[in-house]
């Protein structure tokens, strides 16, 4: 194939060719000067004061009474492990943060406190769990969860309408009865408390899987907190977000906090240290530090602790 | 003395823009790279060559089959079939113009589709869902899964025959026609569609199995964390999920279902007009025996007894317009977009 077939426009011109010497033989091509390249020198740095009210959060102390305690809590899979041995105290009105490397046990501890665990066919567990002073397994299940409501870390909302998501929570089960219009109040008052209602006011029927994925993890939230829970278990709720409804999602965290305890796991740490008022940090299913967010980032007691803070591993 | 080599600048280019190799000498100097030569079947070794060949000719000749088929069957069906044939009753006769219509068969598919796929697509949506939901003791879900592979693997002259033996019991007389002297025919609509839910229950079975596998753990897990029973959340999240596989999996059981023909000969009867058995209305017929469209043309062609072939190729041909038609409803429905996946 000759080359000027796909190369070249015809008649164009070849300059390996135009190299020669005048009786027509050909020349090496003449070694031409290297392209100009301006090399702008970086402009010495300059230092900006990095945002720290953004970072230490300085916030009213609006802690509770105690609404769960986790007493000397073992959750085991067969026979492996996965939470050893943890205590913890649940306020209301506080932020509590679970951190950890993955694999931890930070995620079976949250789904201890409202028995989702015993789904697991595998899960046995020792040890209790104090739910306002009443041991969780006395409750019924049914009856508990609707008490202690949990968020999960992709948005997972049901192929209905938004306003049915959020009345799917509220109703007995599956009971018809109450009609919509007795529960339009209360749905509404769980978007309002969700951020959400300014946004889908005008389409509560629109099927709730068409909204943003910031959107639908709100939704999720009003459907939690839609029966007036008492504890808030948030399992990386910002994990699948983008940063910007991280922040709206981090912001109603805040806010929730006043009504209810929340206690949310999170392999952020700087989330941890923005949204928590208590900070529980574990490792290998031990409960190795737990303390005021301050104290844990700032002044870790255990060496492993203030590595991971550090970054050091996880 | 040597001779410095005169440099000659090149000539202008014609156009003058399409040198844009990138500054003086860019292009000259650039390595001298061929246009990838196109991917054809003459520079492929021969042996692919040859299962590619295999590929399009394989291909093109079941297409062809199928065109054939279907062509034939239109000219044949559509030569004989009459507005007047769907709507008369099927008499006996040695002359073929005098053998009437296809009413009766026509009427007794679709009485046996129906009674059939009622019976399959609770029993199969049913136990997809305990398999899946449940699925406790797991040695029961693992002997349910087997039994009802194995259901799927009889051919289904051994599920008539067993059927039979079933339904001459004396336990299941008033599902028939009982001689005088107390012998049990054992052959009626009722038979014949119980038998014949057993093709269809797979189809359905396997069907809901898979949409509820697709639908993700945490989906369940919302729901049981909302302080709802498994019962609630299958009721009303995975029920709505999952009705469109039902579906599907309902409408290739009555393709198949419309299609049987083993099944229907031995069970039921064999009578070539829908003859009711006592007294009670709508039930005289279930407990009657009848034909359908597969036993017509079986039983119209020469292969049968009797000898009205034109008659069965007007038949056949209702027949593959009913079972193609409960197929393409069976791809649109399974087209649709899941519900959970709406988010896009």
């Amino acid at each position: 194939m000759n080359r000027s077939d796909h190369l070249d426009p015809p008649g164009a011109f070849d300059p390996r060719e135009a190299i020669f010497q005048e009786d027509g033989s050909a020349l090496d091509p003449p070694t031409l000067p290297p392209p100009v390249r301006r090399v702008r020198v970086d402009q010495t740095p300059v230092a900006v004061p990095p945002e720290t009210d953004r970072f230490v959060p300085v916030r009213d102390r609006i802690s509770g009474p105690e609404r769960m305690r986790v007493d000397h809590l073992t959750v085991r899979y067969g026979d492996a492990a996965a939470v050893k041995d943890v205590s913890l105290p649940i306020h209301q009105g506080e932020v509590l943060a679970l951190i950890g490397p993955s694999g931890c046990g930070k995620t079976t501890l949250l789904r201890t406190l409202n028995r989702l665990t015993e789904t697991t066919e595998s899960a046995s567990r020792d040890g209790g769990v104090l739910l306002d002073g009443q041991e969780v397994e006395q409750i019924d299940p049914t009856a508990l969860r609707r008490r202690v409501a949990m968020v999960f870390q992709q948005p997972n909302l049901f192929p209905m309408s938004i306003f049915d998501n959020v009345a799917y929570a509220i109703r007995v089960q599956n009971k018809k009865t109450p009609r919509r219009r007795e529960l339009e109040p209360q749905v509404i008052d769980a978007l309002r408390r969700a951020g959400l209602y300014d946004e889908v006011a005008d389409g509560l029927d629109r099927p709730a899987l068409r909204l943003s994925g910031g959107q639908q993890q709100r939704l999720c939230i009003a459907r939690a907190i839609a029966t007036r829970p008492e504890v808030l278990l948030m399992d990386e709720p910002c994990s699948a977000l983008d940063p910007k409804s991280t922040a709206v999602i981090e912001a109603l965290i805040g806010e929730l906090r006043r009504d209810l305890a929340v206690v949310i796991v999170t392999h952020n740490l700087a989330q941890a240290h923005r949204v928590a008022d208590k900070v529980a940090f574990m490792f290998l299913g031990d409960l190795v530090e737990y303390g005021d967010v301050q104290q844990v980032f700032e002044a870790p007691v255990a060496h492993r602790t203030r590595d991971y803070v550090a970054g050091a591993f996880g | 003395m040597s001779t410095i080599p005169r440099y000659v600048p090149p000539p202008p280019v014609p156009g003058g823009t399409l040198l844009v190799g990138g500054g003086v000498g860019g292009r000259g100097s650039a390595p001298y790279r061929p246009a990838p030569r196109r991917d054809s079947v003459s520079s492929w070794r021969w042996r692919h060559r040859a299962a590619y060949g295999a590929c399009w000719v394989a291909g093109l000749s079941l297409c062809l089959i199928a065109v054939a088929i279907l062509g034939y069957m239109a000219v044949e069906g559509v030569q004989y079939l009459s507005l007047e044939m769907l709507v008369t009753r099927p008499e006996p006769s040695l002359d073929q113009a005098q053998t009437g219509g296809i009413l009766d068969p026509i009427l007794g598919t679709l009485i046996l589709t129906v009674m059939a796929i009622l019976i399959a697509t609770p029993l199969g949506a049913v136990a997809a869902i305990w398999i899946v939901e449940y699925g406790r003791p797991r040695w029961l879900a693992r002997t349910i899964e087997s039994g009802i592979e194995v259901v799927a693997g009889t051919p289904d002259i051994v599920l008539a025959i067993f059927g039979l033996a079933i339904f001459q019991l004396p336990l299941f007389a008033p599902l028939s026609f009982t001689a005088d002297g107390g012998g049990v025919f054992g052959r009626s609509f009722f038979a014949a569609s119980a038998m014949l839910s057993l093709i269809a229950i797979p189809m359905v079975f396997s069907a809901t199995r898979e949409g509820l596998l697709q639908v993700p753990a945490h989906v369940r897990e919302a729901s049981w964390a909302l302080g709802k029973t498994r019962i609630c959340t299958i009721r009303s999240v995975l029920l709505p999920v999952v009705r469109r596989h039902i579906a599907t999996g309902s409408t290739l059981g009555m393709g198949r279902i419309v299609g049987d023909t083993a099944i229907v000969v031995v069970l039921l009867g064999g009578s070539l007009q829908i003859t009711p058995v006592g007294d009670v209305p709508v039930l005289d017929v279930l407990k009657g025996s009848g034909s359908t469209l597969t036993t017509y043309v079986y039983n119209a062609s020469p292969a049968g007894e009797g000898n009205a072939p034109q008659k069965a190729y007007a038949a056949a041909f209702v027949l593959l317009v009913l079972v193609l038609l409960l197929n393409a409803v069976a791809t649109s429905i399974g087209k649709r977009s899941s519900p959970l996946e709406a988010h896009s």
